[in-house]
This record gives structure tokens, sequence and C-alpha cells, in this order.
């Protein structure tokens, strides 16, 4: 009922109110969107593990910036991954895109950098922040997941020979052909 | 003029049954009066956003309802796939821009209408513009249009010192949308009832499938052609720019790149019209949902502009794919809304010329009522994003730590600036507004 009766006002008003009186003028600043407010919030509170730093190249730029991951245990120890992140103006409603930038030796990454992280597509939702996919994407180095493959052959030695698998990050880390394709070298 | 004999034409003589005596269904506050009618016909203007299938509907029903002041907004230029519902549009008019032909059509065929087109993209118009009117009705099929006009009402808003909203800044939004044989029509009083971004998790995500199932276990038609989208295209670049739903021979190059892709993995249903829908994120469009929720959306404009009935309180949905199915309940605004509760505090500066950022932030620790720890603040200059300081982001801070020493006045930030500012302390980003007691005009 309450908005029944200051709707009843709003009327009145509108019906009072001729082009522009009225209305204090504001500037012309224009208001942050609401990506802009969310991610202001999400990047305030980034919680970034010991092997985890951020790069923004444009400090004004908060949309667009780059994660760089240092395993410091696990099969991709001393490696030095990049990834983008962009976040569009719909964010937090979808994700951001997000895509490895270094060539990696990984059942759930592609050559292309594509990411195979299921809250960065299907399981995405809004309540989720820039610090849930941080974790997330260290997690996929720590435990490669060898069932949902993005890259078909890593995934089948992580399944058979856990061994090989980890001579192959290793030498893919240092430089060098690893299957027939070769991979820049990323120590850290 | 002509316009005080208007409201005695025979033309308007059902709408004076309703506006001009009482009856058992008004707002309990409704007063009948002439005045209603011509309100309608000579001052009240509105906007329509989106000149598409709802907006070719909306134009038609509120023209003819009586509002003569209507402006419409699309940035859009006519397609021959529109003409089977947007009916203002001809063959000839394929290659014009909706806005232009639809207020062309509507201002030659309702005498007295005067409805003004605007070929551009929303975001090209500001704050003045939009302050311009007394109600804004959408038919839009893009949830970011929605959030950003949204919030573009919402800023509009005006609060005194003790946060009460002022009544008259208020500029209602009325929202349809159609999915097929779905549609909701939606009123919001900004500030007052749930806003776009109150009820965000209403509206479904885009439909995506997971990367490992595209790319390696492919079951479905559309799996082929998400795969060609998101894999193949960046891969191949084959025409070296974007991918672009409208161009026909990217479309192409997808769809047989996606037959080949289902072939190879015996899976049957990829056609050039699919492909069309998956790349665009195309749902059809039934002419006849557009017809229902438009008029649903007509008659809130209706009884907004007039008070003769309570307006829909505030979300109904409808469903026309078995039999027909309606219902309307109240969406609840939140409390913690990052778009419509943030409403911005007033920090009074004695003196910008003085004043640095430091002491601002100083300011948001001690003060009583922000009591802030670490505070990340952010604004907007002419339109583009501007960091002043973000202590928790190494790189932010080393690059934005000469801020902290500059003046209010060399950090380019004016009297009203509106600061976003993040703390652990609070559970969203809440914006500050600033308030120089010295003019401008002084300052300079
Ligand atoms: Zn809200």
């Amino acid at each position: 009922m309450e908005v029944c009766e200051s709707f009843n006002n709003l009327t009145e008003a509108a019906l009072q109110k001729k082009d522009g009186e009225g209305t204090p003028r504001s500037g012309n600043q224009k208001k942050a969107s609401a990506a802009q407010l969310r991610i202001t919030k999400d990047l305030s509170e980034l919680n970034l593990p010991k092997t985890c730093s951020t790069e923004f190249p444009d400090p004004d730029d908060l949309l667009n910036f780059k994660l760089v991951i240092c395993p410091d245990e696990g099969f991709y120890k001393g490696g030095r991954f990049i990834f983008s992140f962009k976040v569009g103006p719909n964010y937090p409603h979808e994700p951001p895109k997000v895509k490895c930038e270094t060539q990696v030796y990984h059942p759930n990454i592609d050559q292309q950098g594509n990411v195979c992280l299921n809250i960065l597509r299907e399981d995405w939702k809004p309540v989720l922040t820039i610090n849930s996919i941080v974790y997330g994407l260290q997690y996929l180095f720590l435990e490669p997941n060898a069932e949902d493959p993005l890259n078909k052959e890593a995934a089948e030695v992580l399944t058979t020979n856990r061994r090989v698998f980890e001579q192959n990050v290793q030498k893919a880390i240092r430089g060098g052909y690893v299957g027939g394709i070769y991979f820049d070298r990323c120590l850290k | 003029m002509e316009e005080v004999k208007e409201s005695h034409q025979k033309r308007w003589i059902h709408l004076k049954k309703v506006l001009e005596r009482p009856g058992p269904f008004t707002h309990p506050e409704f007063e009948p009066s002439p005045d209603i009618l011509d309100f309608i016909l000579s001052t009240c203007k509105i906007l329509i956003i989106g000149a598409g299938g709802l907006g070719c509907e909306l134009l038609k029903d509120l023209a003819m309802m009586g509002f003569k002041h209507i402006d419409i907004i699309d940035m859009d230029i006519i397609d021959l796939s529109n003409l089977n519902r947007q009916f203002l549009f001809r063959h000839k008019d394929i290659g014009v821009s909706k806005a232009q032909v639809a207020a062309n059509y509507i201002n030659a065929r309702i005498a007295g209408c005067q409805v003004t087109p605007h070929c551009c993209p929303i975001e090209d118009k500001k704050e003045d513009f939009y302050r311009g009117f007394h109600i804004i009705v959408c038919g839009l099929d893009s949830i970011t249009a929605r959030r950003w006009i949204n919030g573009m009402v919402v800023s509009l808003l005006n609060y005194d010192d003790n946060g009460v909203l002022d009544q008259s800044s208020i500029i209602p939004l009325v929202d349809g949308g159609t999915e097929g044989f779905k549609g909701n029509a939606r009123v919001i009083l900004p500030g007052m009832t749930a806003c776009v971004e109150c009820t965000l998790d209403l509206y479904p995500p885009q439909v995506t499938y997971p990367l490992c199932t595209i790319a390696n276990t492919p079951r479905l038609p559309e799996h082929c052609v998400e795969y060609v989208k998101v894999v193949q295209w960046p891969k191949e670049n084959p025409f070296g720019v974007a991918l672009d739903g409208d161009d026909a021979q990217h479309t192409t190059w997808i769809y047989e790149k996606a037959l080949e892709r289902a072939n190879q993995f015996n899976i049957h249903g990829v056609t050039f019209r699919l492909v069309q829908g998956v790349v665009k994120n195309i749902i059809p469009a039934v002419a006849s949902t557009n017809a229902v929720i438009s008029a649903v959306c007509a008659t809130e404009v209706f009884k907004l502009a007039t008070s003769c009935c309570t307006p829909l309180n505030n979300f109904m949905v409808f469903n026309d794919i078995d039999g027909i199915y309606t219902y309307a309940y109240e969406a609840e605004k939140k409390d913690n809304c990052t778009v419509c509760s943030n409403i911005p505090h007033p920090v009074d500066i004695d003196d910008p010329c003085k004043m640095k950022l430091k002491d601002l932030i100083d300011f948001l620790c001690e003060n009583i009522k922000f009591q802030m720890k670490n505070p990340g603040l952010t604004t907007t200059i002419d339109g583009k994003s501007k960091t002043l300081y973000i202590p928790t982001i190494k790189m932010i801070e080393e690059r934005t730590r000469p801020n902290l020493s500059k003046t209010l006045i060399d950090l380019g930030l004016r009297d009203g600036q509106e600061i976003v500012v993040a703390d652990v302390t609070t559970p969203t980003s809440v914006i500050i507004k600033l308030r120089y007691t010295i003019s401008d005009v002084e300052i300079n």
C-alpha cells in the first residue's frame, strides 16, 4: 500500500512537472556502471594466494587485467602462467572472458588458450567473484582433470602414466616439443 | 490553439469515461478531472526504447491511446526478417533506421501525434535527455541495455540530506520482454520498487555448454555450432575480423564447418537457421506475444500517467505455450542492490583546493558514519572511469599512490562528483557524493 500512496504523489508531481523544471542538474559526469561498482568491490577484496599476482596495464581500466600463476607444488611447479581477464559490461550477470596466454601442456587448456573451468561457463553465478575464478584456476594446476579434457592427448597420458605426464609438463615448461607441439619456455 | 478543443473531440469519449468520473476500481486517491486528459494530450512526454517487435506495438498502442509527445530511440536498421511482425515497416524501408520509419509512419497516420525518432545507441544520450520524460517504456531484447537504462533512471533520483527520496525525481520505467511464447511486463518505480538489478537472477543467463563437451563429446547440433564459434573461429580467423552474426559470409563459414563436424560425430540437425540462432543467440519472436506484452505495458503507462487505477505491482509473467497462463507478483526490492539501494552519501568538503585524497580517505576511516578500514576509490570523469586509489592491489597501489597527496581539485573532482568506495566493512560498493561548500566558480 505504501507504494500506491507514494505512487499517487508521483503522478501529482509529474502533473506539475514541466520540462526540466524543478529538478536540480547534477552536472554531466556519468554515474559508474553496475559492472564498475561490482568490479571495484571484487578487486578491493581480492585475496590472492601467494602463488598469484595481478597486472593492470592501465590502472584506470579495472575491466581488463592479467593474472599470473606460479604454482609452488604439483605437476606445474616452477612454471609461470598468464591469464587474461576481460570483464564485460554485463558482469556479474555474465562471467569474465578468461584466456590462458601461456602455452601450456594441460588436459583442461587447449592450444588457443581456452580454459575448461565450469564456473567460467555453464556454472557461472553472479554471486561468484574474481576471487572464485582465481582459486578455480589455481586448482586446475594442482589437480588437472583428465575426465573432461580439452587436450585429449594430455588427458590420456595423465590417466595412463602420471610419471610421463609429469615429465611432459616439465619439458613443456622448460620449452620444447611435447607430442609434436612446440611449447614456449615459461619457467618462473 | 485547436488543442483547447482537442479534448472535446468525440475521439476521446472513452478515455473521458475513465478519467472524468469515479468508479469502484479506481485508485483510492484518484480525483476525476478533465485536466488528466489534457495532461495526456498536451503535456505528458513518453520515451519508447526500442523500435523492434515490441517497440512497433508500443508506439502504435500509445499513439492511439492519446499520447502525443512520444520519442522513440533505436540504433538498428530495418532487415527483411523484421517485416513479418514489425508492422510499421515495409519492404521499401529495408536498410533505413527503425526509429525514423516508425516515427514517420505514426506521424502520418495519427492526427496530432508528434513522434521524435532518435537513431542512436541509448548510451549516446545523456542524463538531461532522459530527465525530460515523464515515463520511459522499454521494448528491448538485451539485458545489457535494460541494465543501462535502469542505472540511468536510478541515477536521476534526488535524495535530501537525510536520504529521503525526492518523489518528483522519479521517472517510472515500464519494461516489456518476450521470448517466443513467453513474455513479461513490469513496472519499476526507481528507488521505490524492485529494479532490474534487484531481480537480475530472473533473467536466464545465455545458454552455454561445457567447453570440454563441445570439444570432445558433442551430442547436439548446437554443440557443433558452438564449437566452431568458440574454438575454430578464433583459431582459424578466416576473415581476419571478429565474428559478426549479421554477416552472411561469416554465418556461412560457420555453417559449413559445423556441418563437417556434425558429420564427423554423426549428429543430425545442423541447419543454416540453427547456426544463425546459435551465433546471434536468437529466440524466435512471436507477433502475438509482442502484442499482448505491449498492450500490458501501454495500459501500465496509461495508469501511471493518469492515476486512474493502481499500477501493476510489479511483475507480470505471460505464457501461451499451452493455453494461456498469466500471473502477477511483487518482485522484492533488494536492500543491498548495487544500483537502487546505493543512495549516494553526501560528504561536505570545506576546501577542495586544500583537501587531499589522503584526507578524504582518513575521513572515511575516522568518520562515525563510515568507519572504513582500507577503502578503494574509483570515479567517473567525463564518462571515463578513473582509479583514484586501490590499496589492495600492488600494481594499482603503486601507480595511484601519487594521487594521495593531490588535492581533490587537482584530481579533477568537481562539486557533486560521485565516488565509488569499496571496503571490507560494507557488503557492496558505496557511493559518496562530494559537496563543495564553495562553488566551482570561486575555485576557477
Ligand atoms: Zn535494485
